[in-house]
C-alpha cells in the first residue's frame, strides 16, 4: 500500500475525482458525525465518563457488541454455505432462493421484529416446541442473536457470491491433479481467495447488527443489565430529553465500531495480499 | 397489535403532511394537534364534531390534522420544530419540557384551563385473562411469586410512568407505608416483570397477542379498547382498591399559534373539550369525563375507585420525574445492583 499519491497517473481526472470523493464523504458522512461530537462536547469530561461507564451502559456494550460479533460469525459460516450452494449447484427454484436471501434487507425492521417475536414467543409456531425444553428465545439475549443473524445474512452471501462465481473450476481441477484432496483444495486454494470477501461480508453484517434497533426491540425483552441493547439506552436518554447523554453513548459506540471495522479491514488487506502471493 | 402497521403508516403520513402544511395555501384555517398514541380514535371523532361547530360559529372551514406517537417522542418533535398549534399529551412533564427546552409556551401553562388543563382523566387498572385464574385482586397480589406482570419501561413510555406511580402510591398508602416499603414492593413487583416493552401499545401486544403474563397494567381506556377489539370472552378488567388519577393535559403552543394566527380557533378547540359535547365524546372513548352530569350518565362504565393524585402524593411531575425516572432514580436502583 502506497501512502503517497502518485502524480504520474495514466488515467486522467485524478484531481477532480479525488476532490469530489472527499467533498462527498465530507458532506454525507463527516458532517453529521461532527454534529454528534459537538453535541457531546457540551458535557464535561467527568459527566461524559460517568454517562458512558455506568454499569447498565457497560452491560449493554457487552451485549450489543458480543451478540453482533456472534451473529456476524454465524452469518460468516452459513452465508458462505448459502453462497456456495447458490453458485455451485443446479437446483430447482434457484432464482427464488436467490431472491429470498435479500428479503431481510427489504423488510422494514419493525415488521421483522414483530414477525420474529410472534414465531419465537412461548405461544408461537416455533417457540411452543422449544418451551418444554426450557429454551426461551423471545425476550432473552438469544432473541437478539436471532434478530441480528436474520438481518445480517444478505451481507455475507452477497459479498461472497460474485467472488465464487468468478472462481474457475479449473483451479480446483488443477489442485486435484497436483494431488490435493478435497479438504486441502478447500483449505489451501478456495478459502484464501474467498477470505477477503467473507471478511467484508462479516464486517458489514457486524456493523448492521450493532446499529440495529427496530427489529431487536420487539424480541429482546429489554430487561436492564440482561437484554438491553445500547441503541435502546440511547433512546431512553432521548426520552428524558438528555440529548448530550444520548450522543455521548453514541460517540462511544461509533468509536468502538470504527476500531473494530478498521481491524477487520486490516485483516482483509493482509489476507488479500496473502491470496495474491 | 394488528393495527400496528396502519398506525405506523398513519403516524408517518401525518408527519409528512405536517411538514407540508406551510406550503399548501388553503382557504380555511388549519390546526395541527400533536397527541399521543391512544387518543387517535378520540380525536378523530372530536375533530369532525368540532369543525362542524366552528363552521357554524365562524363560517370558517377548518381542517384539523392529527399526529400520534409516544408522548415523549411527540414532545421532542414539537421541540425540534414540528409546528403544533395544540399539544394533547400523556403527562404534564412532556409539556413542561416543551417550555424548558424550546420556550414555546409559558411555564404556568397548566393553570390556563380548568382541572390542571386535563379535560378528561383516566386511571390505571389491571387487565387479566378471563376468569382471573390467578385471582389477582389488588396491588399486593402483583408481588406474589409466580405472577407475571406486564408493564412497559417507564423510562421510555410516558404511560408506564403512571403505572409505576400508581403501584408506588398503593404501597405508600398501606398501613405503615413509607418510601422504604414502597421501594421494597416495587423491587418485588419488577422481579415479576418478564419483559419491558418500550411503549404501552407494545406491552398490550405482548400480553394479548403473545400470551405472555398474567396481568397487564394498563390505562383504563386502553384496557376497554383491548377488550372491545379482542373479545370479552378472553379478558376482564380488575379495578384495584386504589389507583392514580391519570391526567393527560392539553395546551396551546403559544409561539406557533401566534405565528400562524390560529390562536382564537386553537383556544376554542381546547375549550370545547370541556363542553358537554366534548365530554360525551371523551366518555365514549373510555376517558373519564370531568363534567359531573356526563360522568353521572356513564357511572356504570367507570367503577368508583379511590384515586390518589400526583400533586398530593408525589409533589407534581417534575419532582416525580427526578425521584423515580431520571438516571439513578428509584427505577434505575431496582435494576442496578449497588452503586
Amino acid at each position: 500500500m502506497k501512502l503517497f499519491i502518485k502524480q504520474n497517473n495514466i488515467l486522467p481526472g485524478f484531481g477532480l475525482s479525488l476532490g469530489y470523493t472527499i467533498f462527498y464523504l465530507g458532506v454525507i458522512v463527516l458532517l453529521p458525525l461532527s454534529a454528534l461530537v459537538v453535541k457531546t462536547a457540551s458535557l464535561s469530561w467527568t459527566a461524559f465518563l460517568h454517562t458512558v461507564t455506568h454499569p447498565r451502559v457497560l452491560a449493554s456494550y457487552r451485549l450489543t457488541f458480543g451478540t453482533a460479533l456472534l451473529a456476524a460469525s454465524i452469518n460468516g459460516v452459513f452465508g458462505l454455505l448459502t453462497a456456495w450452494v447458490l453458485t455451485r449447484y443446479r437446483l430447482p427454484g434457484k432464482r427464488i432462493i436467490d431472491a429470498l436471501v435479500d428479503l431481510p434487507f427489504a423488510l422494514p425492521t419493525a415488521v421483522a421484529g414483530i414477525t420474529l417475536a410472534t414465531i419465537f414467543a412461548p405461544n408461537g409456531w416455533v417457540g411452543r416446541y422449544l418451551e418444554p425444553y426450557g429454551i426461551k428465545v423471545a425476550y432473552t439475549p438469544l432473541g437478539i442473536l436471532v434478530a441480528m443473524t436474520f438481518i445480517g445474512l444478505p451481507f455475507v452471501v452477497r459479498t461472497v457470491q460474485p467472488v465464487l462465481e468468478d472462481l474457475e473450476g479449473e483451479l480446483e481441477e488443477a489442485a486435484a491433479c497436483l494431488g490435493a484432496n478435497r479438504w486441502q483444495t478447500f483449505r489451501r486454494v478456495i478459502f484464501p481467495i474467498l477470505l477477503p470477501a467473507i471478511l467484508t461480508g462479516f464486517a458489514l453484517a457486524f456493523a448492521r447488527a450493532v446499529g440495529e434497533y427496530g427489529s431487536i426491540i420487539f424480541i429482546a425483552g429489554n430487561m436492564p443489565m440482561v437484554s438491553e441493547i445500547t441503541p435502546l439506552l440511547i433512546i431512553t436518554k432521548l426520552e428524558q430529553y438528555d440529548y448530550a447523554g444520548a450522543t455521548a453513548i453514541a460517540v462511544v459506540m461509533l468509536a468502538a465500531s470504527f476500531l473494530l471495522l478498521l481491524v477487520i479491514n486490516l485483516l482483509q488487506w493482509r489476507s488479500r495480499r496473502y491470496a495474491k502471493a | 397489535m394488528k393495527h400496528f402497521k396502519q398506525i405506523l403508516f398513519l403516524t408517518l403520513s401525518v408527519f409528512t403532511l405536517g411538514a407540508l402544511v406551510p406550503f399548501t395555501a388553503s382557504a380555511g384555517s388549519e390546526l395541527l394537534n400533536v397527541s399521543y398514541d391512544p387518543t387517535r380514535e378520540l380525536y378523530q371523532d372530536y375533530n369532525t364534531v368540532f369543525s362542524k361547530y366552528w363552521l357554524k360559529k365562524s363560517g370558517d372551514a377548518l381542517t384539523i390534522k392529527q399526529s400520534h406517537g409516544g408522548s415523549g417522542t411527540q414532545a421532542r418533535s414539537v421541540i425540534d420544530g414540528l409546528e403544533a398549534d395544540v399539544v394533547t399529551l400523556a403527562l404534564a412533564y412532556d409539556i413542561d419540557e416543551i417550555h424548558d427546552k424550546a420556550k414555546l409556551l409559558p411555564a404556568d401553562w397548566q393553570k390556563r384551563l380548568p382541572h390542571n388543563s386535563s379535560p378528561y382523566t383516566s386511571t390505571i387498572v389491571f387487565l387479566v385473562r378471563k376468569g382471573n385464574p390467578k385471582a389477582i385482586k389488588d396491588w399486593s397480589d402483583l408481588m406474589k411469586p409466580g405472577i407475571a406482570v406486564i408493564t412497559p419501561n417507564p423510562k421510555t413510555s410516558g404511560g408506564a410512568r403512571w403505572n409505576y406511580l400508581a403501584a408506588w402510591g398503593s404501597a405508600l398508602k398501606q398501613k405503615g407505608g413509607s418510601d422504604t416499603t414502597a421501594k421494597d414492593f416495587m423491587t418485588k413487583l419488577f422481579k415479576n416483570v418478564p419483559v419491558l416493552d418500550s411503549g404501552a401499545r407494545g406491552a398490550t401486544n405482548t400480553f394479548v397477542q403473545r400470551g405472555l403474563g398474567d396481568v397487564l397494567l394498563a390505562w383504563e381506556n386502553e384496557a376497554f379498547l383491548a377488550i372491545n377489539e379482542l373479545g370479552k370472552d378472553k379478558f376482564e378488567i380488575v379495578v384495584p382498591s386504589l389507583s392514580i388519577l391519570a391526567e393527560p393535559p392539553v395546551t396551546l403552543v403559544d409561539k406557533v399559534v401566534d405565528k400562524k394566527g390560529t390562536r382564537k380557533v386553537a383556544e376554542e378547540y381546547l375549550k370545547y373539550l370541556y363542553t358537554p359535547e366534548g365530554q360525551e365524546i371523551a366518555a365514549k372513548h373510555y376517558y373519564r369525563p370531568i363534567d359531573k352530569k356526563i360522568a353521572g350518565k356513564y357511572a356504570k362504565v367507570f367503577p368508583k375507585v379511590k384515586l390518589i393524585t400526583i400533586d398530593e402524593v408525589f409533589g407534581g411531575w417534575r419532582a416525580a420525574q427526578t425521584k423515580h425516572f431520571a438516571d439513578g432514580g428509584s427505577f434505575d436502583q431496582i435494576y442496578t445492583p449497588g452503586k
